[in-house]
């Protein structure tokens, strides 16, 4: 794969990561302030169903079944032809249908700066702030030892 | 001949609207929202998320509120659910030590790379009832330590560095993990197959069970090695994608049990391993969950199997209170022609025992009849 390829697929990817780990109300509020199109044929969904989640044996060995997750999942082609996917865990299927096409607006190489800035930017910032504040808050439960001295030298 | 009885179909239906009623309860009382569960009785919500075996937290709060709490009623209404929905595939398996770490504890090392954090747990609490909590106080906003975030590697693999330690559990290289959704269990079974057993298993039952080996019931000596809680991320092979597509995190709990020494003609003294692996913030579950992986090895590790907790075929076939409260609870349905027929067969029986008994008498009565 060519060095591009390979960053616009990490690029697409992380982008993809945000939608799913976002609320559907956060996505709904930046897409209408970004006013960002949603006109779009649905291809696919949005429809609901179960992934199996796996682990590994003792953290790091051999896949194990789990248990299952819901998730739904999304697929649109835009009006200029891209062709975006959403899968998400969860049963919002408005957030999966916009998150379906924020893909293909992405692909849109037109539109993806608008995407990235007005929606992705701001969705991720708020997950990083989210994520360091839980950070923050379980580091303050760390255990500092110290040792004390008994008796007398 | 089968003779089939009807009715109760009123009955049935004035029950369920009386069900209705009672779980609303007082209509002065404010009815309870779903986020309000979700939120403040997150770890019910997890219980029910782990053994329904389905991460979903609002599905679960509904089936709380809908089974008025009764958490295997909840629990077999999420099983319910999941059989309607199609399924798209499996994850790629999770990285636990990539984790976002909410609780990380160890009993074996003080000083481990990324520390002990014991976020928010009922360890060290007085288990006093808090008034100011029925009162409805405010409560402060927690208190936030600033810092760069430092790796956390799982505690088994310090100790694998000095070969102290058996390696992860391994299967052979083209096994397929096993899925007791699809296909019947099979004894005996393959750890993998074991390890989701247990997993959406009854919390009580793997609890006792645990506890069974510590009192000396197959005895392992154990200790934790690591709990971690945390959220982990999923992602998905799909075929219209060239990449993993990610899904969203989780919230799951891991538990590291480490145990006394196996070694063999082959391989000098090393700690054995359990491991336990659940849905949600539920450390009990998971550490009940190694221990009863640990007594379950006992065949693979060459151990005497002398108790409950190391039976395969007993653990695994009453771990599942799904299908427990099923059999259990079915005995109150109508069983009326099968109860007409041992009473039927008692006073049969009871006949023969008093011609044996007293045979003058029977001959007296059976003339007396004549």
């Amino acid at each position: 794969m060519r060095g591009q390829e390979a960053r616009d697929q990490a690029e697409r990817k992380a982008a993809m990561a945000t939608l799913a780990q976002s609320s559907g109300d956060d996505i709904v509020r930046l897409w209408n302030e970004a006013g960002l199109p949603s006109q779009a044929e649905m291809l696919r969904g949005p429809e609901t169903g179960l992934v199996t989640l796996r682990g590994r044996i003792g953290g790091g060995g051999a896949p194990f079944n789990v248990g299952e997750a819901t998730v739904t999942r999304a697929t649109v082609r835009l009006p200029s032809g891209q062709v975006g996917h959403c899968y998400a865990l969860g049963r919002d299927k408005q957030k999966a249908k916009l998150a379906a096409i924020a893909d293909a607006l992405w692909q849109d190489p037109a539109r993806r700066a608008e995407v990235e800035t007005r929606l992705i930017a701001p969705l991720r910032s708020a997950l990083t702030v989210a994520r360091e504040k839980r950070r923050a808050e379980t580091a303050a439960t760390k255990v500092d030892f110290f040792t004390m001295v008994r008796g007398e030298d | 001949m089968y003779v089939a009885v009807k009715g109760g179909e009123a009955a049935i239906a004035n029950a369920h609207s009386l069900l209705a009623d009672r779980r609303r309860g007082d209509r002065s009382v404010p009815a309870l929202r779903l986020d309000q569960i979700v939120e403040q009785l997150a770890l019910g919500v997890d219980r029910v998320m782990s053994e329904g075996s389905l991460y979903d937290r609002e599905l679960a709060a509904l089936a709380i509120v809908q089974a008025r709490g009764d958490m295997i009623e909840a629990i077999f209404l999420v099983r319910a659910y999941r059989t309607t929905l199609p399924r798209f595939g499996y994850t790629r398996p999770i990285d636990t030590s990539a984790m976002l770490v909410e609780r990380r504890v160890s009993a074996t090392y003080k000083d481990l790379p990324g520390g002990q954090l014991l976020g928010p747990t009922f360890d060290y609490t007085h288990r006093l009832l808090d008034p100011e909590l029925a009162a409805g106080a405010d409560v402060a906003e927690p208190l936030q330590r600033a810092g760069e975030a430092e790796p956390m590697p799982r505690v088994s693999a310090i100790l694998a560095r000095e070969g102290l330690i058996e390696p992860d559990g391994d299967m052979p290289g083209d096994h397929i993990p096993g899925d007791i959704t699809r296909e019947p269990l099979e004894f005996p079974m393959a750890r993998d197959i074991r390890l989701q057993a247990l997993s959406r298993g009854d919390e009580g039952f793997l609890l006792a069970l645990g506890y069974s080996t510590q009192r000396g019931y197959a005895r392992n000596h154990p200790f934790v090695g690591e709990i971690r809680i945390g959220e982990v991320e999923l992602e998905l092979d799909v075929p219209e994608l060239p990449f993993a597509v990610p899904l969203g995190t989780v919230r799951v709990t891991e538990c590291q049990m480490v145990n006394q020494f196996k070694g063999s003609a082959k391989a000098p003294p090393q700690f054995t391993r359990g491991y336990g692996l659940v849905f949600g913030q539920s450390e009990r579950k998971a550490m009940a969950m190694a221990l009863c992986d640990r007594a379950l090895r006992a065949s693979e590790l060459g151990e005497d199997i002398v108790a409950a907790a190391q039976d395969e075929e007993f653990v695994i076939s009453h771990s599942d209170n799904v299908q427990a409260t099923g059999f259990v609870e079915h005995l109150k349905l109508p069983h009326y022609v099968d109860f007409q027929a041992e009473l039927d067969l008692v006073r049969r029986m009871r006949a023969e025992y008093e011609a044996r008994e007293n045979p003058a008498k029977t001959e007296e009565k059976r003339e007396a009849a004549e």
